[in-house]
């Protein structure tokens, strides 16, 4: 006999959707200030600090530039960290989605409604930072509606390469791995602070593979009032981290919860 | 007030449960070996069991949750995926562990729980008050989780696998770990959802509660079932008659000739007891009674007793697969 067999989920993702809302909106003043308060200090400390020695980058004022890599590197720190320690602690201490399993939901609707969500975090904290550096005049709005759709596909990425991690942690500990070889060294090396055509070559063609890479390429010029050259491709990209982060998951959850 | 509860329900559509030669290992270890069972409509059936002997692995295979290495799980004749969601739009599980959503209160949790079904929030408020007074926690409505106590706890799981209105209710253990009080007021609601016609599965190593609550009562070990039956016909059937326990006061073993073995019906080594059977035990109580260091005790026969005989005496540690 075999034990849940649907790939794609279904209208309990939008439960599970709606439960983390609720519980979001009980701390939503601590959970706001977070999202408001970090980017503010980026902005101050690298912005004006850092920028009054670089002065442009790439013919953009430093301000500007940091503005939309720092969007881009806090989807995935907000889309990472939910699907890291949140998931985790719902899945192994909270022990949520046992009781979730003794409903008519699947790990696939699990799965798909932790995926929304943080992806709906992530654009929560992108949309923070547009709005701080809006003040500092950093951010156009020209294409701000081509851009809410890119922050929420790049949640979606960050978060399925998460989610399989958490299917195969042991512990909170585990993490410190991903953080260290994975989310570290991409929001260094991916074009946050910097372009990435300065790196050493065999460093660039890393940085290449890396979806924050293909989020900022996508972002910067989408928040500067500029189309981005070659979307297609950075699309597919996330899209792919997406697509395959999910499948990885769903296997990896199935192997874990399912015993 | 408990016991007087009226059920604000329909009587619900009672379910058919089977269980057809279910197999499962673990690393090559067997937990289920070809268990077989039937649950008729409205039926209380307790699965007793030590520890690892198969339970919690019964009640996860039919909630889809264990893939089994062979046989299936049928409700009313038919396999449960082929119904939508696994057929547990119908069943309503009380798990071993409390899992409860300790971000949340006592109404939400009922509330959010409610949505997994697809229920609309008027339904699930209605149902709530409902079932907050059947397991007798209104005044707890608004409480955080981590501000009950376990008993209140163990209700709460209950209404909240009831909120659906399930026609099957699984308990995994409904009563470990609990004071006498909670465990008498879960049995009183128990009953009461047998009357109205919910088929109920649980599983426990009280005997008492299987004694108490059960239809029949299949006792199983290394997922296989030796025994089952009413309680009272599995105590006659195993025990027949009386039960003498015979201790020694200085902790030697009791009578170690062995003059009992052609006074009673079936005789067993306990460690520093033994324990006599047979319809009538009067002779052999007159023999021990003038051996001053013996101390005797006349008892009835329980589910216990079959119990130890048929599962063995030797300790089971918990296993957690």
């Amino acid at each position: 006999m075999t034990a849940q067999a649907r790939w794609w989920p279904g209208r309990g993702a939008i439960a599970l959707l709606s439960r983390n809302f609720l519980v979001w909106r009980k701390l939503l003043v601590p959970s706001l200030l977070g999202n408001f308060g970090d980017p503010l200090l980026y902005l101050l400390a690298l912005g004006y600090g850092l920028g009054h020695f670089v002065g442009k980058m790439e013919s953009l004022p430093y301000m500007t530039f940091i503005a939309s890599g720092i969007t881009a590197s806090s989807i995935m720190n907000t889309a990472t960290f939910e699907g890291l320690y949140s998931a985790y602690t719902r899945m192994s201490i909270q022990q949520t989605y046992a009781a979730i399993l003794a409903t008519p939901l699947e790990i696939a609707d699990i799965l798909g409604g932790e995926l929304l969500w943080c992806a709906v975090k992530g654009l929560i904290s992108a949309m923070a930072i547009i709005v701080v550096a809006s003040g500092f005049g950093a951010i156009s709005w020209r294409w701000l509606f081509l851009a809410l759709p890119v922050i929420f596909l790049a949640g979606l990425s960050f978060a399925a390469i998460a989610l399989c991690f958490t299917a195969i942690a042991r512990s909170y500990d585990f993490f410190m791995y991903y953080f260290t070889l994975g989310v570290t060294p991409m929001f260094l090396f991916c074009g946050v602070f910097y372009p990435i055509h300065t790196l050493p070559l065999p460093v660039r063609e890393i940085a290449l593979v890396l979806p924050l890479t293909h989020a900022v390429l996508l972002l910067r010029p989408l928040l500067t009032g500029r189309l981005p050259p070659d979307a297609g491709i950075h699309l597919l990209v996330l899209g792919g981290f997406a697509f395959a982060g999910y499948i990885l998951a769903l296997r990896l959850f199935r192997r874990r919860l399912l015993v | 007030m408990p016991g007087q509860w009226q059920p604000p329900l329909p009587a619900v559509n009672s379910v058919r449960l089977e269980l057809r030669a279910l197999r499962k290992s673990y690393g090559g270890h067997p937990v289920l070996g070809g268990l077989s069972l039937q649950i008729s409509p409205g039926e209380c059936y307790a699965l007793l069991g030590p520890n690892g002997a198969g339970k919690s692995t019964t009640i996860r295979a039919i909630q889809g949750l264990t893939p089994l290495d062979g046989g299936e799980v049928l409700l009313d004749g038919r396999p449960v995926d082929e119904w939508p969601g696994g057929g547990r739009g119908f069943m309503g599980i009380v798990p071993q562990s409390d899992n409860l959503d300790p971000d949340f209160t006592v109404s939400e949790n009922l509330r959010v729980y409610g949505r997994y079904y697809g229920l609309s929030s008027r339904v699930v408020q209605q149902r709530m008050t409902e079932l907050l007074e059947f397991v007798s926690l209104q005044e707890a409505a608004q409480r955080p989780i981590q501000a009950l106590s376990g008993g209140m706890k163990r209700r709460l799981t209950i209404a909240r696998a009831l909120i659906h209105q399930p026609r099957l209710l699984l308990l995994d253990e409904p009563s470990t770990g609990l004071d006498p009080q909670a465990r008498h007021l879960i049995w009183q609601r128990l009953r009461d959802l047998r009357r109205q016609g919910v088929t109920l599965l649980l599983t426990t190593h009280y005997l008492e509660e299987a004694e108490r609550l059960a239809d029949r009562v299949g006792i199983i070990d290394h997922g296989r079932l030796l025994a089952e039956d009413s309680p009272a016909a599995l105590i006659q059937t195993h025990i027949p008659g009386e039960v003498l326990e015979v201790r020694r006061q200085d902790g030697m073993p009791p009578d170690p000739g062995g003059w009992h073995q052609g006074q009673v019906a079936a005789s067993e080594r306990a460690g520093d007891t033994l324990l006599l059977y047979g319809p009538d035990l009067s002779a052999v109580r007159v023999h021990f009674a003038g051996d001053p260091d013996v101390r005797l005790l006349s008892r009835q026969a329980t589910l216990e007793d079959v119990f130890l005989r048929l599962t063995g005496r030797e300790l089971r540690e918990e296993e957690n697969p």
